[in-house]
């Protein structure tokens, strides 16, 4: 959808401002229903067996104790379950395993009763017969020939002859001549990163309420990142049609990509066909860390040329990546997005999805972007730093722009990382002054954002005031967004819209919340759909008018005469129109359904100044800023909440993240005591800066935002922490001990 | 297996239940009482988002049992605001967009609440480190820190 | 004729050929051609890749129009969080 120049220079009323989101009563009050707190007559508590081994055949389940027992009113395992569509194998394999277990906390097999503790009980008399095999979690002991293999048969046609049947595919992007480009630099680094598995860490666990009914009715109230997607993944799992299974999406308690899919919903609904009453399912923390879906860890190989002027003659990344116990690691993407804030002549990526026995890698925030840019970001640094130049000039003088051939393939239209760049120069954070063990690191980051499947119904009441129903779950403050772009397209107060965040029952598909996509699609369709109200209004005051419906026009919440020769008639009001709309041909809507294509890739520049203690290793964050752009920022608040999050998220990646498995292949810190996030007290402020580039493909230049601002941090903090100890950091999380051990050792 | 028979004051209600003896208190408000706005986001007293007061003190409703509430006087996020007047912690998250998800943010009021009525002054480091018990994932901190901070200046001035 | 900017690794499976040429006026038809004059490429094509259309992203639209001149790029699937 091309730019409209007349939406480009125009004055907004509404969008750029920062009202009141509309939930946000609901949310300070406690009244907001979340997942877990929904509640049905007659409900069942829902929990799983796990796996205590890392890898294991299936001999035999025996239910029979667990079924006998009182209060058990249902039992299930994968035999409860037929065949399933190719498609959703995997995810049913996750959900309840077959024939193998797959990694700890893999789920076995499920009990419904009328209580927690019977349940807790009921679980214990299931008998599993293992037979243990040994097991691999490590992505490069897994790519090596003796490797155990998790599956057999799943290697493509990308995978050279020879290689262990757990590296699923390889992938190469690119252009040039990496070989002839490196000859040409003054200095080449070539070092190996790596970068642990780290989970989203939302605090919502997952939990949903299954009800499946005689007549082959289902209704599922789910905390997901999309009810369509579960709707449609429970209905092939499940053998449903779509239209029998209703999905309400609950207010979410986080998601950030790892409720784009699910793991008891399924097993949920089959309790509850088998018993007959609502069963409600929620994991603990534990069970969250163990089996839901962190990110893949990562092995990188980097061979990066500058001159000494800081131009970069080659660029080569390679990247190995585990996804968990099937395909699906996201090293394609990432190895897309390494490169893409550089106009490079010779560049290359190679990326290998491998298996390990771990939990199902799901998606989280710009999936593979951050390790893949924590290793090139860190060399090109070091690059820098070592001919003795500055690193913002650096990414200038390389910094892709409009017109440049990206790394991953197309050209890009108008973008904004320069700007973010120049931003980054100007600001007084850049040049304030540093004292003893403090050092500073700058890094760039990019994502693609994307559109999808979208559908909005924009209604008017007969008061005048405006519904308009969406089929996105509202996860970072976008029901405020649209709130705010239905009134500012139809020209009325934000307080006379609503949005309601509907069930699958109301309207047809929506693609998950994730890709950064909803201001951008949701918006577009709501601007379409108000388009199409406005055009309908103008249709009923023509009407009443008696005159040509093309020469009526909408104009700061009115329908009007357009101009003088269309007949002098007093505006008519939406509240006007609204109040006759049964006397002049029915109740009046305007509704888009789309797939949205033409989403805008968002860059961004981050700065970070840390201080580390030379005698723990620990490492202090003391000032932050984002340079980020928006494209447009229809409410400002919410984006600086989507820089800052992500800012933070990163932080955690970077300094004390990570999953620690033992060489039994368990888990050891499945709890946010030993899995440590970031705290309040171990921040300062998170300083954003809105740079606004427009998308063209947006009416009002929108571009996606949510998923950049965990790109750059890892490798801006990492330069930081090099800069602090004169020791180059090349694994991730940079935590006490091991920056302690990099001092000492001097790298 | 019996039930045990507490009494207890609940936001200013007389309140009664029977729970199991291992029942925590997070469980009585959530599943016994209905009130949901008291979250569990770990179950272990890491997360903070299960905070509520007892007589004044702030707590993890997680690690205390449901029995213990005999004769104590709870405190929860239902009772912040007084009828439809909101607490100015709630008025000002809201204006300052101090919360994404909202999943935290029972907690993280209730929590602040208690700050501000032992220390209607505090500086940002006290605010960071009394909110340390209360992760949030999704806004790092930033706003909710200077949402609680202008709540006090307001109420300072108010007082 | 329409030229389509092949990655590294599919390119391996046509024979080394970074840049390949097929007849089509649509997204659609362009998938299908390619599918059809590149069996190598089948795979993948039915695993499902984004096509960059002069610098913008698409993922299923079957009726996107594509000029000669337009530059199209197949990329991987993308999926975000």
């Amino acid at each position: 959808m091309a730019l409209d120049d007349s939406r480009k220079t125009r004055q907004f009323r509404i969008v750029g401002t920062r009202p009141d989101r509309p939930d946000g009563i609901d949310k300070v009050t406690g009244r907001a229903r979340f997942g877990a707190d929904m509640v049905a007559p007659g409900m069942l508590t829902g929990r799983i067996l796990r796996s205590p081994h890392a890898h294991a055949r299936i001999r035999r389940i025996d239910t029979s104790k667990a079924e006998a027992l009182a209060g058990v009113k249902a039992v299930v395992t994968r035999a409860d379950f037929g065949d399933v569509p190719d498609h959703v194998a995997d995810i049913m394999e996750n959900c309840l395993a077959g024939e193998k277990a797959l990694y700890d906390g893999h789920a076995v097999a499920a009990v419904a009763a009328i209580s927690p503790a019977v349940a807790r009980q009921a679980l214990r008399l299931i008998e599993v017969d293992y037979e243990v095999l040994p097991h691999v979690t490590d992505v490069d002991e897994a790519m090596k020939p003796d490797a155990p293999v998790l599956h057999e048969g799943r290697q493509q046609e990308t995978v050279p002859a020879g290689m262990s049947g757990n590296v699923i595919s390889r992938v190469e992007f690119g252009h040039g001549d990496i070989e002839a480009g490196l000859a040409k630099a003054d200095r080449v680094v070539e070092r190996t990163y790596r970068t642990a598995a780290v989970h989203q860490g939302y605090i919502e666990p997952h939990a949903c309420l299954a009800t499946m009914t005689a007549d082959g009715q289902g209704d599922l109230w789910v905390c997901t990142q999309g009810h369509y997607m579960v709707r449609n993944t429970c209905a092939a799992i499940l053998g449903l049609d779509q239209g029998q299974l209703r999905v309400t999406a609950s207010e979410i308690g986080g998601g950030f990509g790892g409720k784009t899919t699910l793991f008891l919903e399924p097993v949920a609904l089959m309790l509850s066909k088998k018993s007959g009453r609502p069963i409600k399912m929620v994991m603990s923390r534990s069970e969250v860390f163990r089996a839901s879906g962190p990110t893949a860890s990562s092995s990188i190989d980097v061979r990066i040329g500058m001159t000494r002027e800081g131009r970069i003659t080659a660029g080569f990344a390679e990247l190995r990546f585990q996804g968990g116990a099937w395909p699906g690691a996201p090293v394609g993407v990432g190895a897309m997005s390494g490169f893409a804030s550089y106009d490079l002549e010779n560049v290359k990526t190679v990326g290998w999805d491998v298996v390990t026995n771990r939990p199902k890698a799901a998606a989280y925030r710009a999936p593979g972007a951050p390790m893949a840019t924590f290793a090139i970001e860190s060399a090109i640094d070091e690059l820098a730093r070592g001919f003795g130049l500055d690193p913002l000039e650096v990414r200038l003088m390389n910094g892709a722009d409009e017109g440049t051939k990206s790394s991953y393939g197309p050209t890009y239209p108008a973008i904004g990382l320069k700007a973010t760049l120049e931003a980054a120069k100007a600001h007084p954070h850049w040049t304030a002054p540093l004292g003893k063990n403090q050092g500073r690191g700058v890094a760039c980051g990019f994502w693609f954002n994307f559109g999808g499947d979208t559908s909005v119904s924009l209604s008017i009441s007969p008061d005048g005031t405006v519904t308009l129903t969406e089929g996105n779950p509202d996860i970072g403050g976008s029901r405020a967004a649209m709130t705010m772009i239905a009134a500012e397209e139809l020209g009325i107060p934000y307080d006379q819209v609503r949005t309601v965040v509907a069930d699958t029952g109301s309207l047809g598909q929506n693609e998950v919340t994730h890709g950064s996509r909803v201001t951008f699609s949701v918006g577009l369709a709501t601007i379409k759909a108000a388009e199409a109200a406005k055009k309908e209004m103008c249709r009923r005051a023509a009407m009443v008018w008696g005159i040509d419906e093309d020469a009526v026009e909408w104009e700061d919440g009115a329908a009007r005469p357009a101009g003088p020769n269309a007949g002098k008639f007093p505006p008519m009001t939406l509240k006007e129109i609204a109040a006759i709309a049964s006397k002049t041909g029915g109740p009046i809507a305007g509704h888009h359904e789309v797939m949205a294509e033409g989403a805008g890739v968002s860059f961004a520049t981050h700065m970070v100044d840390v201080e580390v203690d030379p005698e723990t290793g620990a490492t202090k964050i003391l000032r932050y800023t984002v340079f980020q752009d928006a494209g447009k920022a229809v409410h400002p608040s919410y984006v600086e909440g989507q820089f800052q999050g992500g800012a933070v998220q990163g932080i955690g990646w970077a300094l004390n993240e990570e999953y620690i498995y033992g060489k039994d292949g368990l888990l050891q810190n499945a709890g946010f005591l030993d899995y440590r996030i970031p705290v309040a007290s171990d921040l300062p402020m998170i300083d954003t800066v809105i740079l606004e580039i427009p998308n063209p493909g947006h009416p009002y230049g929108v571009r996606g935002v949510g998923e950049t601002s965990i790109v750059p941090p890892l490798a801006a903090i990492a330069n930081a922490v090099s800069a602090a100890t004169g020791v180059r950091m090349t694994q991730l999380p940079m935590s006490p001990p091991r920056v302690l051990a990099a001092i000492q050792t001097g790298g | 297996m019996s039930r045990i028979h507490v009494t207890t004051k609940i936001n200013g209600d007389e309140t009664e239940f029977l729970c199991d003896a291992e029942a925590t208190l997070l469980d009585v408000l959530r599943d016994e009482l209905g009130l949901t706005g008291t979250k569990e986001g770990c179950g272990t007293g890491d997360c903070g988002a299960c905070s509520v007061t007892v007589d004044g003190r702030l707590v993890c409703s997680c690690l205390m049992l449901g029995a213990e509430a005999e004769g104590r006087q709870i405190t929860t996020i239902e009772g912040m605001a007084e009828g439809e007047v909101l607490h100015p912690l709630q008025k000002k998250f809201i204006e300052m967009a101090a919360l994404q998800c909202g999943i935290c943010t029972p907690g993280i009021l209730v929590a602040a609440k208690s700050l501000l009525e032992r220390n209607p002054d505090p500086s940002e480091v006290e605010v960071r480190y009394w909110l340390a018990g209360n992760l949030c994932r999704c806004t790092g901190y930033d706003k909710i820190i200077r949402a609680v901070m202008d709540t006090a200046a307001d109420m300072r001035r108010a007082s | 004729m329409v030229k389509v900017l092949l990655w590294g690794s599919l390119a391996d499976l046509v024979g080394g050929e970074r840049e390949v040429a097929v007849e089509a006026a649509t997204l659609r038809e362009l998938l299908d051609r390619l599918g059809e004059q590149f069996p190598g490429l089948r795979p993948e094509l039915e695993r499902g890749v984004s096509v960059s259309i002069d610098g913008r992203i698409y993922n299923d639209s079957w009726f996107t129009p594509i000029g000669p001149e337009s530059e199209v790029v197949l990329l991987k699937r993308l999926q975000g969080g």
